[in-house]
């Protein structure tokens, strides 16, 4: 073998090495072979979840929060005015400002909210109204900021389950200014209800106190507010409330008053517990802040009831017999499971705001050993059908041509394992038909050749022009390819992308070995000897 | 072995020939079209719930559909799939299950009714069901149990934990993987080694149950109307892209004349579709975006000769000069697409029930692909420089 083609098979073979080492090494010290291409949703079974996250809320939120603080500070003040509340869409309404402190607001407004309302108002009859409405960016901004924090939120959850390789992603659809939607994927998980339970759970804890002279709990919403003179007193609201006394599970409403004594914020931590009666409960522990806010409250309100409200439900009421410092229990018909994972979403905090579920897909791993099953044994029949037809028709060229195929398919799945991208149906389907497509290189090639022969080149002339002349238009084939797995990666997700990635990295891989190493093998057939006839 | 070795068919002159076989296939798909209502897209695009159902006995269909008819607005769509031998069965529900009700629970809905049906014994049930339960609660309930009396053993509870937890994931997964999601009885599990005393201690507080959940898909109608618009915008943007291709690597009428013939490629594709009413999924759109790839290959090999020839050929017509194209590069057209239909027709074969859109898509499109780069861009080629020289003469 000349000394130059030497080389270069060494290279080839060590660029193929390094490709099955990628392939086939295991990811990290101890996991297993072949462990670094991770296989898809479709082939591993789990969950993908496609959550909107309704970024609304948070903004409601904050918006009953501003228009109680606005409305303490003017009572400090002394200005008097008629209302204070949220308005249509996203403002403030102050209405009714008496002409006395009309100045004084405007300005206690505009120097605390510049920033993030525009503020406008209107003076009738001596008395001011005004009209507070978030600004456009503040909105962007706030919608923002909550997606990323229910993105943290849900990692925190899904970490605690333990699950490896999530895939957490924040998606938007094509035209929303803002994207809200959260993609959640979670190879291996078996049991998607518990899963989604926990994910799109809110979890927002807060105590709150029961009105002191209206503390017992009433059968309807109806009753609750004809007890209370026909309208609920303001700064309380009526929340359901579920008691479980044994056995029986009654739903009653309480009185609570709307501003908590403690929420999410001052939780330290939660774990699962038990109660008096040794059924499964969930602990809750305060922090330092918290204990004192706690401390303070409960020393204030003995003897009246505490509500412990679980996403706006009341789940117990105690009474306050003594001063509280840091901790305190929530029970419910609890199982061991369920007490479990109420400390752990108590621990990784409250969602910002709440999830609709947009798609939901579980794969039952069955459904995934089909696939994989199926695809694998497609993939073999195809590349059988291919050699055999190469071979019959090129005879020893097909052979070269057959090596090519396999070189692809090496720096394929090493390229695949050393980006650990997933592996999945789609994605075998692309390995498939990048086996069929990628030999119509090498046909171009010998088809090129076999006419450089009729018309009475020498051999080793006909090869080099063969080889010459097609380049380009195998690069334009290629080309056109690419530009539609281009578009293909653009427009799809997850599986489709996986197609797109083999698609693209197959042809890639091609350009390779039908131009250049399929040359060399020419070469290596040809040696220096005068060869009478090509097998071809 | 070779063939087609001089091949010397006047394409362009049998033009009329090739346009009628094109029109022909036109028409088909738009009758099919028309006469089926349309196309039958899957839940991709619709939105509604798919659910993969596996039975332990042939499962009477009627049944099934009557015991969902309550929750769903429209009757659901049941079918078996895969081998008859394995009892599955697929149910589509246009609408979310559950009328109005948030998607969260639509196992657990979908569990009840067929329970109801399908295993009355068990409506009532404190019992796990094995068939429909996940490896972790099936390990915390053998740990709290201890069939195996490991804990007289002295072992550390780390130990005892592992060891739970590594037998509940064996059993699952040799109901999933060796036994595709159904074990017809808790006495198989010996398979995994698990012990008398862990079977029968199973067997007092789970059951096999007669069905599994194997898999469901649940979309919003939102979701669906999005998809479809990405869907058309992706395909129409791709012809784009090779128009501006081609044309800026040949000359414009090369371009146009190459997208034409990817029209015409993707329309019979998609009449062939409505008319046998193959389900159009997400995948099937991957299989169309893939065949504008090949089939523009196909065209530009066949224009690459031509241009090829039209620089050493002075004195032939551009119309002999096509046909002389054509020919030469008749074998290399044949092969790869033949090639390419043998990996495809595999995948069509052998490829399962999920990727069954795709191989259909591209089993036709390489045909029909292979057939407009001869029968429809050469002679678009081909008329417009007439047209174009008879301006000129005049």
């Amino acid at each position: 073998m000349q000394k130059n083609l030497r080389w270069k098979f060494i290279l080839i073979l060590a660029l193929m090495a390094i490709c099955v080492y990628f392939f086939v090494s295991p990811r990290e010290k101890g996991a297993k072979m072949l462990s670094r291409m991770n296989l898809g949703l479709d082939l591993q079974g789990g969950i993908h979840l496609v959550l909107k996250v309704v970024t609304d809320d948070a903004l409601n939120q904050e918006l009953f929060q501003d228009a109680d603080r606005i409305s303490q500070e003017l009572k400090a003040k002394n200005v008097a005015f008629v209302s204070c509340k949220k308005g249509n869409g996203y403002s403030v309404e102050v209405t009714g400002v008496d002409s006395v402190g009309a100045n004084e607001a405007r300005q206690y407004m505009e120097s605390t909210y510049d920033r993030k309302y525009s503020i406008k108002s209107a003076t009738l009859e001596g008395k001011t109204n005004f009209s507070l409405t978030l600004m456009g960016a503040y909105i962007r901004d706030a919608r923002e900021s909550t997606v990323r924090q229910a993105l943290e939120t849900i990692r925190r959850r899904v970490d605690a389950l333990g699950v490896t390789e999530p895939t957490l992603q924040i998606y938007g659809e094509s035209g929303e200014d803002v994207q809200d939607q959260i993609i959640v994927e979670l190879p291996g998980i078996d049991d998607p209800d518990r899963v989604k339970g926990l994910i799109e759970n809110t979890a927002q804890l807060e105590l709150r106190l029961v009105k002191k002279d209206q503390s017992a709990s009433y059968s309807s919403v109806d009753s609750a507010v004809e007890a209370s003179g026909g309208k609920i007193a303001d700064g309380y609201e009526i929340l359901p409330y579920r008691e479980d006394r044994g056995d029986q599970s009654r739903l009653e409403y309480l009185v609570v008053s709307k501003p908590p004594v403690i929420t999410g914020k001052d939780l330290k931590t939660a774990r699962k517990s038990s109660d008096s009666t040794g059924r499964p409960a969930v602990g809750f522990f305060l922090t330092a802040g918290g204990s004192k806010l706690f401390a303070r409250a409960t020393e204030q309100h003995v003897g009246e009831k505490l509500a412990i409200v679980l996403d706006n439900v009341v789940s117990s009421a105690p009474v306050i017999n003594e001063r509280i410092e840091s901790e305190g229990i929530i029970h419910g018909q609890f199982t061991l499971q369920q007490a479990e994972d109420l400390s752990m979403l108590l621990r990784s905090g409250a969602l910002p705001a709440s999830l609709k579920t947009m798609h939901e897909q579980t794969v039952g791993a069955s459904l995934g050993n089909d696939s994989i099953k199926s695809g694998i044994y497609a993939s073999i029949i195809g590349f059988g059908l291919v050699v055999i037809g190469m071979i019959l028709y090129y005879k020893h060229s097909g052979l070269n041509a057959v090596y090519c195929l396999l070189g692809n398919l090496i720096i394929l799945l090493g390229f695949m394992g050393a980006v650990g991208s997933t592996l999945t149906l789609p994605g075998i389907a692309g390995v498939i038909l990048t086996i069929g497509m990628a030999v119509d290189s090498n046909i171009l090639i010998f088809e090129r050749i076999r006419e450089e022969l009729r018309s009475g080149k020498t051999i080793r002339a006909a090869v080099d022009t063969g080889f010459g002349k097609v380049f380009w238009t195998i690069f334009d084939t290629h080309v056109t390819t690419l530009v539609s797995a281009a578009f293909l990666f653009q427009f799809g997700t997850g599986p489709i992308r996986g197609f797109a990635v083999t698609l693209v990295v197959g042809l890639v891989a091609n350009m390779f070995t039908a131009v250049y190493v399929s040359h060399r093998l020419f070469d290596l057939m040809l040696g220096n000897r005068k060869v009478e006839a090509l097998s071809i | 072995m070779e063939i087609l070795r001089n091949v010397s068919i006047d394409w362009i002159g049998k033009k009329w020939i090739l346009f009628g076989i094109s029109w022909t296939l036109v028409v088909v798909g738009v009758v099919g079209y028309i006469m089926r209502g349309g196309f039958a897209f899957g839940i991709d695009f619709t939105g509604g719930t798919l659910i993969y159902l596996k039975f332990e006995k042939t499962p009477d269909l009627d049944l099934i559909r009557r015991s969902l008819k309550s929750e769903t607005a429209t009757p659901p769509l049941i079918q078996r799939y895969g081998n008859p031998s394995d009892h599955t069965v697929q149910v589509r529900a246009q609408t979310g299950f559950g009328s109005g009700q948030e998607m969260g629970s639509v196992r657990k809905e979908l569990t009840r009714l067929l329970r109801a049906s399908f295993d009355v014994d068990h409506v009532n049930t404190t019992q796990t069901d094995f068939n429909n339960v996940g490896s972790d609660a099936l390990g915390k309930y053998l740990l709290a149990g201890d069939p195996d009396n490991l804990k007289a053993q002295s072992k550390t509870t780390q130990e005892i934990d592992d060891y739970y937890k590594a037998l509940a994931k064996a059993m699952i997964d040799y109901r999933d993987k060796n036994r595709q999601g159904l074990v017809p009885s808790l006495d198989d599990l010996k398979a995994v080694g698990a012990s008398n005393a862990v079977i029968t201690s199973m067997k007092k507080d789970c059951f096999a149950g007669p069905f599994a959940i194997q898999g469901v898909d649940n979309i919003g109608a939102v979701v669906g109307s999005d998809l479809r618009r990405r869907a058309t915008l992706a395909v129409g943007l791709s012809f784009l892209g090779m128009l501006i291709y081609v044309a800026f690597r040949f000359k414009p009428i090369y371009g146009v004349a190459g997208v034409v013939a990817l029209i015409h490629d993707i329309v019979i594709t998609l009449g062939l579709f409505a008319l046998t009413q193959k389900e159009i999924s997400l995948t099937v759109i991957a299989a169309l975006l893939t065949l504008v790839g090949y089939s523009m290959n196909d065209t530009i090999v066949i224009f690459d000769r031509v241009r090829e020839n039209l620089r050493i050929m002075r004195k032939e017509s551009l119309h002999q000069v096509l046909n002389l194209s054509i020919n030469q590069t008749l074998s290399r057209t044949i092969m790869t697409s033949g090639m390419t239909f043998l990996s495809v027709f595999a995948l069509y074969l052998f490829g399962g029930e999920v990727l069954h859109g795709f191989s259909f898509a591209l089993t036709i499109g390489i045909i029909i692909g292979t057939y407009s780069s001869i029968g429809i861009a050469s002679p678009i080629v081909e008329w417009w420089s007439r047209v174009t020289e008879q301006k000129s003469k005049r």
